[in-house]
C-alpha cells in the first residue's frame, strides 16, 4: 500500500468521525407534566386498597407499601405512616348495612387516631376475585363523608386509593419463539419459530383513586392493566410477578402527582 | 451605457436571488452547528433560540426544524415540538432520522395525550 492511499483512507476515516458527520445522537429527557395540582397538599395518604384476584399476594397491603416507598422517594409530599385501612372490609360492612342494619359506615378512629378495625365478613376480602366481585364495593369511593372524616383524622392530606385486582392467568396458542441453531459452518443463528405453548401468569388491574382529604371529593381516577405469561414450566412467585407489573405502572401513577421524565435519545442534524 | 455593461447586471440580477438564498442557507448552518454544540452541552433554551434563528432565514432547512423539535420536546412544549416535526417532515420526507425522531416523540406525545382524555 503506498503512502497515498494510506493517507486517503486515513483522510476518509477523519471525514466519517469528524467532519462530514451530519447527525448527532444525543440524550434527552422529556418532561411529561402531573395530571393533577397538588399544590394544595403538603402530605400524602395512602390508605387502602379493596385487593381481590389471588390468595398468594395481599394485593391491599403490597401496595400500600410499595405507593408509599414510591412516593417517599419521588415525590415531593410527605407521606403519612398509618396501618393500611382494611378497605374491602369496610366496604363491605358498608355494603351489609346498606342491605339491611341501621348502623352507618365509619372511619371512625380509635384512640391512637387509626381507623377502628372491622370484622372479617362473608363476601369481604377473600371473596374478591373478579371485576364483578368488585363493582359490590366501588360505593365507598362515593362515600365523601367516609373520606372527609379519615382526612380530618389526618389533617387533610391527598388520599390515595382503589382497587386492585391481582387474577391468575393461564393461555395457550402459538407463540413465536426465537430458536438457536447452527449452521454448517457452526455459526450461531437465532430464527423465529411459530410454537404451540401453554403460558401461564397473572393479569394485574388496578385502578387508582385520588381524593381530597378536605372534601372527601375524588380529584382524579385511572385505571390500568397489564399482564406477564410464563412458559407453563417457569415457576415464579406470584410476589414477584406482582411487583414485574407494578414496575410498569408506577411512573404513570407518580405522574398523577408530579413531573416524570421520559429518556431517550434523538438525532440532532446538521 | 454600453452592451456589456447591461449584460453584466442582467447577469448580477439574476444570480442575486440564489447568492442570496446560499447566503440564508450558510447563516442558518451556522446557527444550527453552534445549537448543536450548546445543546451537547445541555443548554437547550439557547440551543433553541439558535435554531429558532435557523429556521427564520432558511424556512426550508429541513435539519434546523428537526432540531428545534428536540429542543421543544426536551423542554417539554410538546404542541411547538410537533408542529416543528411535521415542517421537517414536509421539507424533507425521506429523511429517515427525521422520521424516527419524530415516531419516537410521537409515541410520548400519544400517551400523553390519552392519559389526558380519560
Amino acid at each position: 500500500m503506498t503512502a497515498r492511499s494510506v493517507a486517503a483512507i486515513a483522510s476518509l476515516a477523519l471525514c466519517g468521525t469528524l467532519a462530514c458527520t451530519n447527525f448527532y445522537e444525543i440524550p434527552i429527557e422529556t418532561p411529561i407534566q402531573p395530571k393533577m395540582d397538588v399544590s394544595a397538599f403538603q402530605r400524602v395518604l395512602v390508605a387502602g386498597f379493596i385487593g381481590g384476584g389471588t390468595d398468594d399476594v395481599d394485593a391491599n397491603l403490597e401496595t400500600v407499601r410499595l405507593l408509599r416507598s414510591q412516593l417517599r422517594s419521588k415525590s415531593g409530599l410527605r407521606v403519612i405512616e398509618a396501618e393500611a385501612l382494611p378497605l374491602a372490609q369496610i366496604a363491605a360492612k358498608q355494603v351489609q348495612e346498606s342491605n339491611g342494619t341501621s348502623a352507618t359506615p365509619s372511619a371512625e378512629g380509635s384512640a391512637d387516631g387509626q381507623p377502628a378495625p372491622v370484622q372479617q365478613l362473608p363476601g369481604g376480602d377473600n371473596q374478591i376475585r373478579n371485576e364483578k366481585d368488585l363493582e359490590r364495593y366501588q360505593g365507598i369511593f362515593a362515600d365523601v363523608e367516609f373520606w372527609k372524616r379519615l382526612g380530618e383524622e389526618y389533617q387533610n392530606p391527598l388520599i390515595v386509593t382503589g382497587t386492585v385486582l391481582f387474577t391468575p392467568h393461564q393461555s395457550s396458542g402459538m407463540v413465536i419463539e426465537q430458536r438457536e441453531t447452527y449452521d454448517q459452518f457452526g455459526r450461531r443463528v437465532v430464527r423465529p419459530v411459530r410454537t404451540y405453548m401453554e403460558r401461564k401468569g397473572f393479569i394485574l388491574t388496578p385502578k387508582f383513586i385520588f381524593i381530597d382529604g378536605r372534601t372527601g371529593a375524588t380529584l382524579y381516577s385511572e385505571q390500568f392493566r397489564e399482564e406477564v405469561l410464563y412458559n407453563v414450566q417457569t415457576n415464579t412467585p406470584a410476589l414477584s410477578s406482582y411487583f414485574e407489573l407494578m414496575d410498569k405502572l408506577i411512573p404513570s401513577f407518580l405522574n398523577a402527582l408530579s413531573t416524570q421524565k421520559v429518556r431517550g435519545t434523538r438525532i440532532l442534524l446538521k | 451605457m454600453n452592451l456589456r455593461a447591461l449584460l453584466v447586471i442582467v447577469a448580477l440580477l439574476s444570480v442575486a436571488p440564489i447568492a442570496s438564498a446560499r447566503d440564508a442557507r450558510s447563516e442558518a448552518k451556522e446557527q444550527v452547528e453552534f445549537g448543536i454544540k450548546v445543546a451537547q452541552n445541555g443548554l437547550w433554551k439557547e440551543a433553541a433560540y439558535r435554531w429558532e434563528k435557523a429556521v427564520q432565514l432558511d424556512p426550508t432547512y429541513a435539519a434546523a426544524w428537526n432540531n428545534l423539535a428536540i429542543a421543544y420536546e426536551q423542554q417539554g412544549d410538546f404542541e411547538k415540538a410537533a408542529k416543528a416535526y411535521e415542517n421537517a417532515v414536509k421539507i424533507d420526507p425521506d429523511n429517515l432520522m427525521i422520521r424516527q425522531n419524530y415516531d419516537l416523540f410521537k409515541e410520548i406525545n400519544d400517551r400523553t395525550k390519552r392519559r389526558r382524555d380519560r
